[in-house]
């Protein structure tokens, strides 16, 4: 078989999902013993292909054109179209990127195939490959097998393989300049700066140890117990997704894929079920502590220590408990 | 303006999911709702109608029970529904939804496109995208803002660690939007009243005509296996918090 890992870069820079990306697709080609090549796309990136090449690769594609520049969905999608038609790969990996999201699905489709998407990992039985991901918010997962005739295109979610993995080649991997045919009129939409909003005003990551709000805690009146928890404890309060989608904490408190990646060394989550979007966000914690009435949270499965029950009397009982610490 | 808007029916957040037949999940005897992403694409177009005058038409695909998100989304202000009727819908890959989605929807000739991010059930992340692509249509995703201007679109794309773009794109076009851009309204009495003289026309998936050889198969669907041993910790609320303290000091030594 024929892999093909398309890596990530913005502005020169690596997206770093591209590597744990690229664990995973050495561990595959290993498994299934398979040729691999890994393609770095954009505009001034030779530099990145050759430093590329120093991972065990057999081959690094380099795909430059002017109008790559910048990322666009057309623009990738007729580059990469070309870039498959000449080095035919059977399967083609990705990291879970929002990039990706973006123009994947369509790359895909438009060679009349299917993409299994943010995977979390995969397993190779009897000669067949199996793709495992989540559904159901994390509250399940499923076996995924790709039907009809390659090339086939899946994405590994952030955190699913670890990029220190990553094995260096014996040798540096040839670079193969693979030339594309692009027009600005091809290119439909136009991209505009990139921006920061507002400076972040608490950097959680920085942070021993975190107390995290999610839906339980129902009503933004109710913040301001946890917060009290998260000052006893010498924390920072933070939340998931839709605590900040409600405006009941501002976004730079959001832990998750679309927030800050943390790995404090306590955990402990209020209330919230998680959902994969908030666990990729902060799975690397030393210690997780959670509590949320449904046993069956997918939370707890990252947790170390779990409550089952009514954070509206837990919170209260270890205020209460540490307040008394506290005083004696 | 004329906006169509994808909006799917998803188990309840709090249904106790039951698996059934390996790949599925039992529908009985729980509740669904409309997929909250979807919820923020919806409140999205009413505001763009109002704004700009038009039509937002809601589309979803599934069963009968589909027809219920259909009449909320009517209730809070959309204008008409189209439900695609398939008991199986469930069982399609996400190139074979978009498919049919695109077919029902090309029938419209909007000028809009309006998708959640991904569903809280397959949470495939793809339909919107792929939507764009049998339309013929440019699209941009994970949107937190929508300008209109004449023949064009400026909107505000989330890029990862807190960083955004500007993107412009010409009209017709689709987008997905973001959970998070909007708050979205709750249905008036008023307006449940006057959604229950709406249409909502029915087509057949099988009339679109769509072929589709799947492109990938769920084999199996399970509970996950740990990754970790959680270390439960029961008793009154005062037992259990004093329980975990006394852990966190003593056992994970992080306190």
């Amino acid at each position: 078989m024929n892999i093909l890992l398309i890596t990530e870069q913005r502005e020169g820079k690596w997206n770093k999902t591209s590597f744990e990306t690229l664990a995973a697709a050495q561990q595959i080609a290993n498994e299934t013993k398979s040729r691999l090549a890994a393609a770095v796309i954009g505009k001034g990136v030779a530099d990145l292909a050759g430093e590329l090449a120093a991972s065990k690769l057999d081959e690094v594609l380099l795909i430059e054109h002017d109008l790559l520049a910048a990322y666009t969905p057309d623009g990738f999608t007729i580059a990469l179209t070309q870039a498959i038609a000449q080095a035919k790969p059977d399967l083609i990996l990705l990291p879970h990127t929002y990039q990706v999201r973006d123009f994947a699905p369509k790359l895909a489709a438009s060679l009349g195939k299917g993409m299994i998407g943010d995977c979390i990992g995969y397993r190779h039985e009897n000669g067949k490959l199996i793709f495992v991901r989540q559904m159901f918010q994390g509250k399940t997962v499923a076996d995924v097998v790709f039907e009809g005739a390659p090339p086939w295109f899946a994405t590994f979610q952030a955190g699913a393989f670890r990029a220190d993995l990553v094995a260096q080649g014996e040798s540096k991997a040839p670079v193969t300049p693979i030339p594309v045919e692009l027009s600005a009129a091809q290119i439909r939409t136009k991209p505009l700066e990139i921006f920061r909003e507002a400076k972040q005003a608490v950097d959680l990551t920085q942070a021993p140890i975190l107390v995290s709000v999610g839906r339980g805690i129902k009503a933004p009146e109710n913040i301001p117990m946890a917060e009290k928890l998260a000052h006893l404890l010498g924390g920072e309060l933070s939340a998931s997704r839709p605590i900040c989608d409600e405006g009941w904490l501002p976004m730079d408190r959001q832990i998750g894929s679309s927030g800050q990646t943390v790995a404090p060394k306590l955990y402990l989550a209020l209330g919230i079920s998680g959902a994969i979007q908030h666990v990729v966000g902060m799975k690397g914690s030393r210690t997780i502590a959670a509590i949320n009435k449904d046993q069956n949270a997918p939370i707890f499965e990252v947790a170390d220590y779990g409550i089952v029950g009514d954070l509206f009397e837990i919170v209260p009982a270890l205020i209460e408990e540490l307040e008394k610490t506290k005083s004696s | 303006m004329k906006i169509v808007v994808c909006i799917k029916q998803v188990p309840a957040k709090d249904a106790p999911l039951v698996i059934a037949d390996g790949t599925w999940i039992r529908e009985t005897d729980i509740g669904f709702e409309m997929n909250e992403p979807d919820s923020f694409a919806l409140e999205e177009a009413l505001r763009l109608k109002e704004k700009h005058t038009g039509e937002v038409i809601a589309v979803s695909m599934g069963p009968e029970r589909v027809k219920q998100t259909i009449k909320e989304a009517l209730a809070k202000g959309a204008d008409r529904g189209v439900h695609i009727a398939d008991d199986k819908a469930h069982t399609l890959d996400p190139l074979g939804a978009a498919k049919s989605l695109a077919a029902a929807i090309e029938r419209e000739k909007p000028d809009l496109v309006l998708t959640g991010l991904q569903s809280d059930d397959h949470g495939f992340g793809q339909t919107g995208v792929l939507l764009a692509d049998r339309l013929g249509l440019p699209h941009a995703t994970l949107i937190m803002q929508i300008g209109v201007e004449s023949d064009h679109l400026r909107v505000k794309r989330e890029l990862e660690a807190g960083w955004f773009q500007w993107v412009e794109l010409p009209l017709p076009a689709v987008l997905t939007i973001q959970s998070g851009i909007n708050k979205v309204r709750y249905a008036t009495l008023k307006g449940i009243m006057a959604a229950k003289k709406k249409e909502i026309a029915t087509i057949a998936r099988e009339s679109l005509g769509v072929t589709h050889e799947p492109t990938q198969r769920i084999e199996r669907i399970y509970v996950p296996t740990k990754t970790k041993k959680t270390e439960f910790l029961n008793g009154t609320p005062k037992e259990a918090a004093a329980k975990l303290l006394e852990k966190l000091k003593h056992e994970a030594r992080v306190l």
